[in-house]
């Protein structure tokens, strides 16, 4: 499983950073780096091993349904970039 | 003044209940020590007038007999702890300009105790490095050298929260460790650093690496300050889900109870290629300090530890990704304009994203895309769990682990290496307690031939705090380490 | 009743699945403590948590975990003590996190069934894939400036349970009459309102079409309805383009579509090149959500009874048409009101009474069930006269129109407007000699075979009485009169 430009470029996109197409080659060439050490888990059996997702071995903590928070639009919009009437910004979505 | 900067913060306490001397006396102090060694880098941004409110409100507490556990002790706050009012970046360029309306559980538990804040520390960005040299504010230095007097890197992720606690600019500061970040710092800058275990801290409010593995946790020069404020941090919080109902033990009792009929585990698979020879020794000289304090040293397998720093750079990689997926330019932080939204987002994340960051981004992304996730992320979990199961075996016969802290001691700032998994093996020792959500230690042990501090890991059962501060406590005493940086505040310059 | 399409080269079959995403009912939000109430100021219903500030965690409200449960239950489904929360990865303006917290692998409800009911009265089992928990995200507006748009949280993080069904249904039909039959449940279990106009309730329709037995097509997947209208609409323009262009010698792509609400059609939404890849894996701020089989037995102990068991009993001990059953069962409060409108009544009649006089007055008048004039008691007050003779049912739809436009009970309207019906036998022969004495000519023809004629005489006897003689004995009297 070895990485080139194209899935840099594709992952990139997913990660929504952008990655200048002269810088492509050198990220592969790192990724694979990396990945090529990471194989090292293969050597690994763990056909009837559960994943751990958690370690705390507690269950989830449940809140009662009451309205603590919110109302507080100027906590909120404090660092924004942009915002207008209570709103936040951006550069206008085309669907 | 160099006397108030030598206190530990017990001794400190008892000073200011004794009236002996005031907290704003200290905290000035603190703040003259941490403009003298301001070239340390340590400290991103200094909050001397916040600092000095802070003391006059803990004298006024000291003076009605109400004082909290910490009150009038000045310390410094890595800047990944989300501070009201005062600007919070994790070291990135993406926060720039971000000041937090809210503050982090755990601050928040500090100042309650009364602490006194001198500032946000330095930290490599988003936490993700071993060396400091990360941070959108450039590397924080070591204030121990070598003969060479090169500048040597603190460690990381929490270099200025070690640097500044060994350079006497900060009493005690608080640190967040995913992989190692409090251990390794604090091996390499001579001072004491715990990760608790998973869940002991509340993580509301930092700013999240890997939320799996992130854990907050105190730097301190001795090992019952440590205990003094693991104890104010420490709490149950309902606004972490993951938060620990478990009650704290009595750590400050823990210090000084001894080791007397402690079976200690010394684990086999803990060395590797290339390791410093000083660290062989003061690991075996460590088993013999606790054996003759009446401890029983067992060799002990954690077969799996090979393959924490893989399973680690699989697990803490994808949850960042996801995790910093927030810094988008839309509702605080950088935004870099650019055509359309999406144009945005990745201008804005390009530009306020460091190199290290990005790549754990895209190795994060890529390893949860479509076609990896069972080749890279489920087969990491599953081998998470067979490393948990390790330590879980190892720990029905013994009550603690003992092992190295470091490969090696610090290292020179700018050591140029091409491979970025040479720089992960920083590590190796230290990633496996978080993948398993174990209390680990970082006891300063002792010097190597360069005269530069090494530390040693206690590693503990889930929850059980006081076996590490027990064992910590007779290699402190054993250690008896009075070797001081170069370029501390006070000192020698 | 043939469910086939026929198009230019035959018949095709519709497979329709859907995913419907119901707003829960609760005050405050799945995963912080803002309130989920709609209509509020913009992002003045937002919690630091909801708009992801750095180091914000989420921590999850227990009503909502048990309004999914109850739903599931109502839905006669698998409850999975153990589920996990996910995180779905993409970017949008309205999604602070970077990611939606939903449940992928192990959702908290499975398998179930729905039961829908159809125009004839017939019923079907639709499968129920899963039903899970996910945050809701906020609202992107693109028209208040030419080159932003502006965002709104409020939305963000209420919680939604979306329920996936199987690829049962065949006809938008069906995929309407499913829709209608799910938002009567949750509405019976309070679990959501159900207001599709306010987006509470919105549907993607998954619709592919075969030649009857083959494997399934390639499905497209239309989001976000909002009306039954919409979904039927959407599916019916769906089957006609994907059949054209199966015919055409073209291929149906899987991909999602948006509809367009002017002209009833759907298109490609254009970020497709975009192809989602959502690297879901599972929340790392959530543990495990854990329910015990107790906490799951209490809240089905407390579950109202729903709409497919009243609507049996109905038919089976009450002896109500499907249809009647259906019609009186879709609703809750119209359940309520007629259990308590029939109760010691004529249980049928009432049922009759109801939906057609009652339902046809609400629906002209454009009132609801709530504020109208009649109470339960009322209406049984109503029949009860009929049963008992009082009045006949003539007159009892002009007391109907007067209980509707006043508000006053039948017997006191009867009693002022002396509308008793007349079962005095002595006053109704006198009225039976008058109309005899008045038309000999008729009572000729009758009696020379023309037998049409005696409704003639009833009707005249009726309209003497004022509509007020009792009709039973107005036949019988007149019966034995004439052919003596
Ligand atoms: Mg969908
Ligand atoms: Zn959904």
């Amino acid at each position: 499983m070895s990485v080139d430009k194209t899935t840099v470029a594709k992952i990139a996109r997913l990660a929504r950073l952008n990655v200048p197409e002269d810088r492509l080659e050198p990220v592969a060439n790192e990724l694979n780096g990396i990945l090529d050490w990471i194989a090292e888990l293969n050597e690994v059996p763990t056909d009837n091993v559960e994943p751990l997702a958690s370690v705390t071995g507690h269950a989830l903590p449940m809140r009662d349904d009451v309205v603590t928070d919110g109302d507080c639009v100027d906590r909120v919009l404090a660092n924004a970039p942009e915002g207008a009437s209570g709103f936040f910004v951006v550069p206008k979505v085309v669907e | 003044m160099s006397d108030l900067l030598d206190l530990s913060a017990v001794e400190a306490r008892a000073a200011l209940d004794a009236k002996s001397i005031s907290a704003t006396e200290l905290t000035s102090a603190y703040i003259k020590a941490a403009e003298e060694t301001a070239s340390l880098n340590n400290y991103v941004l200094l909050t001397p007038d916040h600092a000095l409110a802070m003391a006059a409100r803990a004298d006024e507490k000291l003076a009605k007999g109400e004082a909290g556990l910490l009150e009038g002790i000045p310390l410094g706050v890595k800047d990944l702890f989300c501070t009201t009012g005062v600007a919070t970046t994790a070291c990135s360029r993406i926060l720039q300009g971000f000041t937090p309306p809210y503050e982090s559980t755990v601050t928040a538990n500090l100042w309650a105790e009364g602490a006194v804040m001198l500032g946000k520390l330095n930290c490599d960005e988003f936490a993700m490095g071993s060396a400091n040299e990360t941070s959108a504010f450039g590397p924080a230095i070591n204030p121990w050298q070598s003969a060479e007097k090169i500048d040597l890197v603190p460690g990381g992720s929490s270099g200025g929260s070690a640097s500044a606690v060994a350079a006497r600019s900060a009493l005690m500061a608080t640190g967040t460790d995913t992989g190692g970040s409090i251990r390794q710092p604090a091996a390499f800058c001579g001072v004491v650093g715990l990760k608790p275990t998973y869940g002991r801290c509340s993580r509301w409010g930092i700013v999240a690496f890997a939320s799996s593995l992130d854990q907050a946790g105190p730097f301190t020069r001795t090992v019952a300050d440590n205990a003094l404020m693991l104890q104010a941090m420490a709490s149950h919080d309902a606004k972490d889900s993951t938060s620990s109902v478990v009650q704290l033990q009595d750590v400050m009792a823990a210090v000084g109870q001894g080791v007397s009929g402690m079976k200690i585990g010394v684990p086999r698979e803990y060395v590797m290629d290339g390791m410093d020879p000083d660290v062989m020794a003061l690991w075996q000289q460590g088993q013999d300090w606790l054996r003759q304090a009446g401890a029983e040293l067992v060799e002990v397998s954690l077969p799996h530890t090979k393959y924490a720093l893989p399973t680690y750079y699989i697990i803490a990689p994808a949850e960042a990704s996801s995790n910093l997926a927030r810094y988008d330019g839309v509702r605080y932080g950088l935004r870099v304009e650019a055509g359309s939204l999406d144009q945005m987002y990745e201008a804005t994340r390009a530009a306020g994203f460091g190199e290290e960051v990005q790549r754990r981004i895209l190795i994060g992304t890529y390893v949860l895309s479509a076609g990896y996730y069972d080749a890279y992320y489920l087969k990491a979990q599953k081998v998470r769990r067979l490393i948990k199961q390790d330590f879980d075996t190892v720990f029905t016969t013994v009550d603690a682990l003992l092992t190295p802290a470091t490969p090696s001691a610090a290292f020179a700032v700018g050591r140029k290496i091409d491979d970025p998994v040479v720089n992960f093996l920083n590590d190796v020792f230290t990633v496996p307690a978080n993948l398993a959500g174990l209390p680990g230690m970082s006891v300063p042990a002792g010097l190597n031939a360069d005269g530069l501090p090494l530390g040693l890991q206690v590693l503990g059962k889930p929850y059980d705090e006081a076996s590490l501060y027990r064992v910590a406590g007779v290699l402190e005493q054993a250690t008896a380490f009075t070797a001081t940086p170069t370029r501390r505040a006070g000192g020698a310059k | 009743m043939s469910q086939l399409v026929t198009g230019r080269t035959g018949d095709w079959e519709v497979v329709i699945g859907l995913e419907v995403h119901a707003q829960v009912s609760s005050q405050a939000k799945l995963f912080s403590g803002a309130s989920a109430s709609f209509g509020a100021a913009p992002n003045e219903n937002v919690s630091l948590v909801d708009a992801a500030m750095p180091g914000m965690l989420p921590v999850i409200n227990r009503e909502c975990v048990y309004q999914a449960i109850r739903t599931g239950l109502g839905l006669k489904a698998q409850i999975n003590l153990t589920s996990v929360f996910d995180r779905k990865n993409y970017f949008y303006a309205d999604l602070p996190q970077g990611y939606q917290i939903s449940q992928f692998k192990h959702s908290i409800v499975g398998a179930g069934v729905l039961r829908i009911v159809l125009a004839d009265g017939s019923t079907r089992d639709i499968g129920i894939e899963r039903l899970h928990l996910e945050q809701d995200a906020g609202k992107s507006m693109h028209d208040q400036h030419p080159s932003k748009s502006y965002i709104d949280l409020n939305r963000t993080g209420v919680a939604l349970m979306e329920i996936v069904s199987r690829p049962d249904m065949r006809s938008a039909a069906e995929a309407a009459a499913f829709v209608r039959k799910l938002r009567s449940i949750l509405r019976y279990l309070g679990t959501c309102d159900g207001n599709m106009e306010e987006g509470s309730l919105r549907a993607d329709v998954n619709v592919s079409v075969r030649r009857t037995g083959a494997e399934f097509g390639t499905r497209t997947e239309t989001k976000n309805l909002n009306s039954l209208r919409f979904i039927q609409q959407a599916i019916d323009y769906e089957v006609a383009r994907q059949i054209e262009l199966i015919e055409d010698g073209g291929t149906v792509d899987q991909e999602t579509r948006l509809f367009d609400t002017n002209t009833g059609t759907t298109r490609t939404m254009r970020s497709k090149e975009d192809a989602h890849d959502y690297r879901y894996f599972p929340d790392p701020d959530l543990l495990p959500l854990v329910v015990t089989q107790k906490e799951v037995d209490d809240l089905a102990a407390a579950l109202p009874e729903l709409p497919d068991d009243i609507r049996d009993r109905l038919i089976n001990d009450y002896g109500l048409s499907p249809y009647d059953a259906s019609v009186i069962t879709e609703e809750r409060d119209t359940a309520e009101f007629y259990e308590a409108a029939s109760a010691g009544q004529d249980r049928k009649l009432v049922a009759n009474w109801m939906t057609v006089e009652l339902f046809g007055a609400l629906n002209k008048s454009g009132q609801s069930l709530s504020d109208c004039k009649i109470s339960p008691a009322m209406l049984g007050g109503l029949v009860s006269l009929i049963s008992d003779g009082t009045i006949s049912g003539r007159i009892a739809k002009d007391v109907f129109a007067d209980m509707f436009e006043t508000g006053k009970d039948a017997a006191s309207i009867v009693d002022e407007k002396g509308l008793k019906q007349v079962s005095d036998s002595g006053a109704i022969e006198a009225l039976i000699d008058a109309v005899i004495a008045a038309n000999m000519d008729k009572v000729e023809e009758y009696r020379g075979g023309k037998d049409k004629l005696f409704g003639f005489f009833v009707g005249q006897v009726m309209k003497q009485s004022g509509g007020q003689a009792n009709p039973g004995m107005v036949n019988q009297i007149l019966k034995s009169k004439l052919d003596s």
